[in-house]
C-alpha cells in the first residue's frame, strides 16, 4: 500500500547549510521535497488538505528553528525527522479532536520526538498570547512595537511615519506603549 | 526628633522620585545598552549598576527575555509567511490526488451505500425466510424415507373401469370379467415363500389397509392369500395363500439365517420392482439401518418402489434380510430388515393363526451353485404381493 513519493531530494546537510544561510531556494527545496509525504500521512488518517499545510508548516518551524539555534544534529535523516514530528502533531490534534481511533496508518519509519514538540507547543502559546497582546492595544502602538522591535526600524523612521514633532515624544510614547504591551501581556492567563 | 523625620520623609520621596524616573530612564538605558549605542563610560557605569542593585538586574532580564520573545513572534510571523508563499506554489490538488490511497471499489461501495444495502439485504433475508416458513420448507427435513411400495395410480384404475363401464353401456355387451393375472392392483409388493406349504413373507406397509391379497409367481399365476400376522415395527407380515388352485411349492432351497451378516458381503435381492421379475446385487454396507436402526441393514443396491418385501441373500444364497426401504436423498442407499427379526416374527405367530404347520427349511440348496443357477432355482419362491383396497 506504501507509494513510493518520487522527489529529487536534497541532501540533508545541503539543507541544514542552507537555512543556516537564509537561503530561500534551500527552504522551498525543503519544503517542496517532503510535502507530499505528509499529505500522504494526514489524508490517509482522517485529514485534509489544509490539516497537512498547517501540521507540515509547523514541523518545518520547529526544525527550522532548531537548525537556527544550532541544537540540530543529523542523527537521523531529515525525512525521518520531519515525519516523526508531523506524526506527533497530527496524533495530539487527532486526539484533541476526539478523532482518534487509536489506531494510525503509517508510511515511514518514526522516531520519539515528544521532548521537541512540547517545546514547540508551548512557545506557540506565547505566541498567541502576543498576537493577541498586541491586538489588544490597537494603533498607533502596534504598529510602532512591530515597527521598532521586530522590523528594527530607527525612532527617527517612526517619528516621521507617525508625525511626531520630536524624537523625545516618540520616545514617551514608544515607552508607554512597551508599558502597556507588557501588562496586557501578563495579564493573560 | 523633628529634624530626623523630616529625613525620613525625604530619603523616601527621593526614593520614590528615582524610581518613577528610573522606569523610564532604565527602560532606555537598557536599549541603549543592547543596541550598543552607549560610550565606554556609560557602559562601565550601567554595568557597575546592574551589579549592585538586583532590581535594575532583574528588569534588564525580564525586558530583554520579553523583547526576544517579540522579536522571536515577529521571525514567526516572517517565517510563516515565507512558507505560506512556498507552499501556494504546490499544486495540492494533484497531489492529493496521487497520494491518497483509494480503497477498492468495494470497500467505496460500502462506505457510500452501506445504509441502503443493509436494508436491501435485511428484506431479502425477511423475505426468503418468509418464503421458506410459508412453504413449510422451514420444517426440519430429514432425509425423506420411501417406501417401495408402488402405487400405482388409484385414478388409472377408476378411469379404466370408467371406461369398461362405458364400453359396457355403448356396446351393450356383457363385459367378462377380467382375468385375475391382468388386474394389476392398487399397490405391488415382493413377498417370498418361508415354507412349502404357501406362508409367504413380505412387508407390513406392502399389505397395509388391504381389503383382499393376491400373490402372482413367476408364471404369471396369482392365487388368494390372507394376511395371518403382521409385525408393523419391524415392517413384516405374514402371509398365507389360501387359494384353491396353490397346490404347494417344492422344498425351499434357502436358509434363514439367524446371526448377523458382516459388512462388505455380497447380497443379491429378486423382486418384482415394476411388474417383472428384476435380479438385484449390491453389498452390506451398513449394518444399522435408517437413522441407526438396529433392526435393519444398510445396503448398497439398485431397489425401485415395487421391491418392499422382497429377499436379501448373501453369497451362498441364505436369507439375511427383507428389503424394506430406501433413503430418497441418499443415492444407492436401500434397507432391508435383519433376518433375526423375522425369525423372532415367525415364533411370535400364534398357533391358532396357523392352519397348517410352518416349518422353515433347514437346508440350503443354493450354496455352490452359479449366481445364474442360483436365481433360476430362487424365481419360483418369490412372488408379486397385489393389494386391492378399494
Amino acid at each position: 500500500m506504501n507509494k513510493e513519493l518520487k522527489a529529487s531530494a536534497p541532501t540533508d546537510s545541503e539543507i541544514v547549510l542552507g537555512i543556516l544561510n537564509n537561503s530561500e531556494i534551500v527552504l522551498k527545496k525543503l519544503y517542496t521535497t517532503y510535502f507530499p509525504m505528509i499529505l500522504q500521512l494526514i489524508i490517509n488518517n482522517n485529514g485534509d488538505e489544509d490539516d497537512a499545510k498547517d501540521v507540515y508548516q509547523e514541523a518545518i518551524i520547529v526544525l527550522y528553528n532548531k537548525i537556527k539555534s544550532g541544537k540540530f544534529e543529523l542523527s537521523s535523516k531529515l525525512k525521518t525527522y520531519i515525519y516523526s514530528v508531523c506524526r506527533r502533531l497530527w496524533l495530539k490534534r487527532l486526539s484533541h479532536m476526539n478523532r482518534y481511533g487509536g489506531d494510525i496508518r503509517d508510511f515511514e519509519e518514526y522516531l520519539p520526538v515528544d521532548e521537541e514538540v512540547d517545546d514547540h507547543n508551548e512557545r506557540d502559546v506565547q505566541f498567541g498570547k502576543m498576537e493577541s497582546a498586541l491586538q489588544l492595544l490597537g494603533e498607533p502602538c502596534k504598529t510602532i512595537m512591530e515597527d521598532f522591535y521586530i522590523h528594527n526600524r530607527s525612532m527617527q523612521d517612526i517619528c516621521e511615519r507617525f508625525g511626531y514633532t520630536n524624537a523625545d515624544n516618540a520616545k514617551t510614547q514608544k515607552y508607554k506603549c512597551l508599558q502597556r504591551l507588557k501588562k496586557l501581556f501578563f495579564q493573560q492567563k | 526628633m523633628l529634624a530626623k523625620a523630616q529625613k525620613a520623609v525625604f530619603s523616601a520621596k527621593i526614593r520614590k522620585e528615582s524610581k518613577e524616573m528610573s522606569d523610564h530612564q532604565l527602560t532606555e538605558l537598557i536599549e541603549r545598552y543592547f543596541d550598543g549605542s552607549m560610550t565606554a563610560d556609560e557602559r562601565t557605569q550601567f554595568e557597575l549598576l546592574r551589579k549592585n542593585d538586583a532590581t535594575v538586574e532583574s528588569r534588564v532580564t525580564e525586558h530583554m527575555q520579553f523583547i526576544g520573545l517579540l522579536k522571536q513572534y515577529g521571525e514567526r510571523l516572517e517565517l510563516e509567511k515565507r512558507l505560506n508563499a512556498i507552499h501556494d506554489e504546490i499544486d495540492v490538488h494533484a497531489l492529493k490526488e496521487e497520494v491518497t490511497i483509494h480503497p477498492t471499489w468495494v470497500v467505496r461501495m460500502w462506505r457510500n451505500h452501506h445504509s441502503k444495502i443493509s436494508v436491501a439485504a435485511s428484506i431479502a433475508i425477511f423475505a426468503i425466510l418468509g418464503t421458506l416458513f410459508f412453504t413449510g420448507k422451514l420444517n426440519n427435513h430429514e432425509s425423506n424415507f420411501e417406501q417401495l411400495s408402488q402405487e400405482v395410480g388409484r385414478l388409472k384404475y377408476k378411469t379404466d373401469k370408467l371406461e369398461g363401464q362405458a364400453n359396457t353401456f355403448i356396446n351393450n355387451l356383457p363385459v367378462k370379467p377380467k382375468a385375475r393375472p391382468s388386474n394389476p392392483g392398487n399397490f405391488r409388493g415382493t413377498g417370498f415363500a418361508l415354507s412349502s406349504n404357501g406362508y409367504i413373507v413380505t412387508n407390513y406397509h406392502v399389505i397395509k389397509d388391504a381389503d383382499s391379497v393376491y400373490v402372482q409367481n413367476a408364471a404369471g399365476e396369482s392365487f388368494h392369500s390372507k394376511v395371518i400376522y403382521t409385525e408393523p415395527v419391524n415392517d413384516i407380515a405374514v402371509l398365507q395363500i389360501n387359494d384353491d388352485a396353490f397346490t404347494g411349492l417344492g422344498a425351499i432351497p434357502y436358509y434363514f439365517k439367524r446371526s448377523s451378516t458382516d459388512l462388505g458381503e455380497n447380497v443379491i435381492t429378486f423382486g418384482y420392482p415394476d411388474g417383472k421379475v428384476v435380479f438385484g446385487q449390491g453389498a452390506l454396507t451398513s449394518a444399522t439401518g435408517y437413522q441407526g436402526d438396529t433392526t435393519e441393514y444398510q445396503v448398497s443396491i439398485p431397489v425401485n418402489p415395487g421391491n418392499s418385501g422382497g429377499p436379501l441373500l448373501d453369497e451362498k444364497g441364505n436369507v439375511i434380510g427383507i428389503i424394506n426401504a430406501k433413503q430418497t436423498q441418499i443415492a444407492g442407499a436401500a434397507f432391508a430388515v435383519k433376518s433375526a427379526y423375522l425369525l423372532k416374527a415367525i415364533q411370535n405367530i400364534p398357533s391358532d393363526s396357523l392352519s397348517k404347520s410352518l416349518t422353515l427349511s433347514t437346508k440350503n440348496t443354493l450354496a455352490g451353485l452359479s449366481r445364474k443357477q442360483q436365481l433360476k432355482k430362487l424365481k419360483d419362491y418369490v412372488f408379486m404381493v397385489k393389494v386391492y383396497n378399494q
